[in-house]
């Protein structure tokens, strides 16, 4: 916050926590937990296969989280092209895929795996520099402008990428073929199984985010990074370069979600250029839902929201069904922004009420 | 600085005007010396030039275009506003007399260079019906200045209230196959016996943007503490959820209340009745009439109309002013008395308002009511026009619409088709629309965030800054984190 020294001396109307709001949070809570027992107790084999296909999906919305939740915490600007860049990391990789490596369905470790970390590599490197490359383009020259002014151009950058998407790959969905990952079974429950390529997934998400944290947490720039979010102007007067460091943000968070892409791609083997837009808000509500700024809250945010889709689209006692995962979610945004801005775990950021 | 390059790169032309008109001897002093009437002489008669050689080559110069020079001049050249009084309606009206004869020359006018011929009337009606909805987002993002994402849910309300309220929706079935409910109310051209609730749709276009503004005020209520940008999200979100609501709507509870994908058609016709007809000569049905599209086009003015006089009367208004404070300082207004949360609702409350009208004469003009037609993109396409004109700045914002609304309807496509035809260039134009609108929106925030025609103070804005801090900020300038440090 750059000019919070100059609200601090001025009287703030502190919101009144509502009283009626916790109860009304917990009984959803606990309808929530009952409808889940209930559908447990049902068809656990079913439940069992909705969970497994939730955390997969959280892990993929987890990348894309991080990536928002790193922008709003240095710029606190909601990043609405960060979805469309995930979107263009997808096809990147679509597209080295098949026409680079041309991997087909079925084929050996030894041929894939090296493609897949190829793609995961150059993906993450397109995109963190298309992202650097926005916030230079459309939010830098704004940084002193209304709040709007950055928002707006934000909402036209996601525009445009997604035409550069249909230029590039017409409007229809681009397909790889189904069985591009090997689905041979890994473990299985009862009569559920847990194939490979969900297990890939999380191989590959989880050494990302591993790295992050070590970014963030251990190294010069992430240090750099976590000042220059606190406070802009005392940054700078410690000598950090804090235009270099939004920069670098910017492309750590390109990198996360071309990861992302390239995992989306590969996992659910088809993409279109408006899948970005959406997801990038499912991922967006995760790190709200999380606490924005707030690295494993969105991670946390992002199997929740991976979980509620999968539940809804998957149980059969009394779930609403894929119809209504979107307004679901939305409606899981609205109410977190309107009773606990400050996401789950709790941490007061300015954004709160 | 790269931008602040290219400021002075769009700031040139003024400066290089002067100094080419130097040479030939013209000052700057001595041109604002002269007479008004001269100066606007001059002005109209290079207009006229300019007009001459863009438009010979690709139409040739035919009596319609002389005849749009000559009113532009005569409402433009003579100081009208020297008489007392009246003098400074007259170009307005003058203006007003143009638009409302439209339909009797639309199709005598020329054919512009690229962009194609004029708008039809139908197409007319299109680009009144969204000047209304900028109008309306205006008093939101340019008064106020909340970004609404979801403007689009208002518009939907209005459409959907029409529809329930205007068709066999509600019409149920006996046993037999005949209707079990109807409910009839001065409607017009409708079969008395036919099922369903039928108001007159004049009531419903109030009905619409009653139902509006009051979902706004639901809305606003608990999301208008937050700041811009939550609000953005919000509202974003909200107006993903209210069209999968219509989508959905089929078997919400076991009933159909939506109808689903389809949507609700047909809709009753707008229209004054026979009694009305007989005595004072106004037409009894518009979808009848043999210039319906006409019709509407008179009645989308007289719309717009209101919703501008409402507009500057608001802005004008203590009410007015207050969202103007609020915009530009909230701590301050705050600290000045004005009632932030109740301010804000009422701005979005009357934003919605102009939205739902719009949207049920929108409903009632296409005769449907479809969930397809209220997506994000919608949301953002007005947005593109309040952004385009000027936030803030009516006449700006009446501009951008009916620009904005052209491209979209036949303007594109025309560009496409021009492009084809003379530089060979196979584009699918409108498949690019909104990255079109995309590039527009960023290249006006970057080099003139306040419009194309800019209020005076939102520009003043724009370019010292302004102090929007939110006041209902509840931190600690310790508590603010990025990245795993606990």
């Amino acid at each position: 916050m750059t000019s919070a020294a100059s609200t601090e001396t001025i009287v703030r109307a502190r919101r009144r926590v509502n009283g009626i709001a916790p109860i009304i949070g917990l009984g959803l809570v606990g309808l929530l937990v009952v409808w889940l027992a209930v559908n447990f107790e049902k068809a656990p084999a079913l439940f069992v296969k909705a969970l497994l296909i939730g955390i997969t999906n959280g892990s993929v919305y987890a990348l894309v989280a991080l990536g928002y939740t790193l922008v709003y915490g240095i710029l606190e600007l909601i990043n609405f092209a960060h979805g469309d860049v995930f979107m263009l990391g997808g096809m990147m990789s679509a597209t080295l895929m098949l026409s680079v490596f041309h991997i087909g369905s079925g084929e050996s470790a030894l041929s894939l795996w090296p493609a897949l970390l190829a793609s995961l590599a150059i993906s993450m490197v397109f995109c963190g520099i298309l992202n650097a490359s926005i916030e230079k383009v459309a939010y830098r020259p704004l940084r002193r402008a209304p709040r709007v002014a950055p928002l707006i151009t934000a909402i036209a950058m996601s525009f445009i990428l997604q035409n550069v998407a249909i230029a590039w790959k017409g409007p229809n969905y681009i397909s790889l073929p189904i069985n591009i990952l090997p689905h041979g079974v890994v473990f299985s429950i009862g009569r559920n199984t847990y194939t490979w390529d969900a297990l890939i997934v999380v191989l590959l998400t989880a050494p990302v985010l591993v790295a992050l944290v070590w970014l963030v947490q251990y190294t010069k720039q992430g240090k750099a990074m976590r000042a220059t979010a606190q406070d802009r102007e005392a940054a700078a007067m410690m000598g950090i370069d804090v235009n270099r460091t939004i920069s670098f943000t910017f492309l750590i968070a390109g990198g996360l979600a071309g990861a992302a892409g390239l995992i989306y791609s590969v996992y659910f083997t088809s993409i279109r250029f408006d899948q970005g837009f959406q997801l990038g808000l499912f991922a967006f509500t995760a790190a709200v839902l999380g606490g924005i700024g707030n690295l494993p809250g969105a991670v946390l945010g992002a199997l929740f929201i991976g979980l509620t889709q999968s539940f809804n689209n998957t149980l059969g006692w009394h779930a609403p069904g894929s119809d209504w995962t979107q307004s679901i979610v939305f409606s899981i945004l609205i109410l977190i922004l309107v009773f606990r801005p400050e996401g789950i775990l709790g941490e007061r950021t300015p954004e709160g009420g | 600085m790269g931008s602040e390059l290219w400021r002075r790169i769009f700031a040139l032309p003024g400066a290089a005007r002067w100094a080419v008109l130097a040479r030939v001897g013209v000052t700057e002093d001595a041109w604002k010396a002269w007479p008004v009437m001269y100066r606007r002489a001059v002005v109209a008669v290079l207009v006229g030039l300019v007009a001459l050689v863009v438009l010979a080559p690709f139409s040739g110069i035919d009596l319609a275009a002389v005849y749009t020079w000559i009113v532009f001049a005569v409402l433009f050249v003579p100081p009208w506003e020297r008489i007392p009084r009246v003098g400074k309606f007259i170009p307005a009206l003058g203006m007003l007399a143009v638009v409302v004869a439209y339909p009797y020359y639309a199709d005598k006018l020329y054919t512009l260079p690229i962009l194609g011929a004029f708008p039809d009337v139908h197409t007319g009606v299109v680009m009144l019906i969204y000047a209304m909805m900028a109008l309306g987002l205006n008093v939101v993002v340019g008064y106020a200045g909340l970004l609404d994402l979801g403007y689009v849910a208002f518009y939907a309300i209005g459409a959907y209230s029409a529809a329930w309220f205007a068709s066999q929706q509600f019409a149920g079935q006996n046993p037999d196959g005949s209707a079990k409910h109807s409910f009839h109310f001065l409607a017009i051209g409708i079969d008395p016996t036919l099922g369903g609730i039928h108001l007159t749709p004049w009531l419903l276009l109030v009905v619409g943007g009653v139902f509006a503004a009051l979902i706004g005020m639901l809305i606003g209520l608990p999301t208008l503490r937050l700041r811009g940008d939550y609000l953005a999200i919000v509202t974003l979100g909200f107006g993903e959820i209210l069209p999968q609501v219509a989508r959905n709507g089929d078997s919400l509870f076991g009933q159909n209340i939506t109808n689903g994908p389809q949507g609700i058609v047909p809709l009753d016709t707008l229209g004054f009745g026979n009694t009305l007809h007989r005595v004072l000569g106004l037409p009894a049905n518009y979808q009848i009439a043999p210039n319906g599209d006409s019709l509407y086009f008179w009645t989308a003015i007289v719309l717009v109309l209101i919703t501008l006089f409402c507009s500057l009367r608001l802005r004008a208004s203590r009410l007015g002013r207050a969202w103007v404070a609020i915009r530009e300082d909230e701590t301050a207004a705050s600290a000045m008395g004005i009632p932030l949360m109740r301010t804000k609702t009422l701005a979005y409350a009357i934003g919605a308002f102009f939205g739902g009208v719009a949207g049920a004469y929108f409903a009632i003009f296409t005769s449907s009511a479809n969930p397809d037609s209220f997506q994000l993109n919608f949301s953002v396409f007005v947005l593109v026009m309040v952004i385009l004109g000027g936030m803030g700045n009516v006449w700006g914002v009446l501009v951008g619409a009916a620009f904005l609304a052209y491209l979209d309807q036949a303007g594109l496509a025309n560009t496409g088709a021009w492009l084809s035809d003379h530089l060979g260039l196979n584009l699918d134009v409108p498949k690019y629309e909104f990255g079109i609108y995309g590039v527009m929106l960023l290249v006006m925030m970057l080099f003139r965030p306040h419009g194309l025609i800019p209020e005076a103070r939102r520009k003043m804005e724009f370019e010292h800054g302004v102090h929007d801090e939110p006041l209902y900020d509840e931190m600690g300038d310790d508590a603010h984190v990025a990245g795993a440090s606990h």
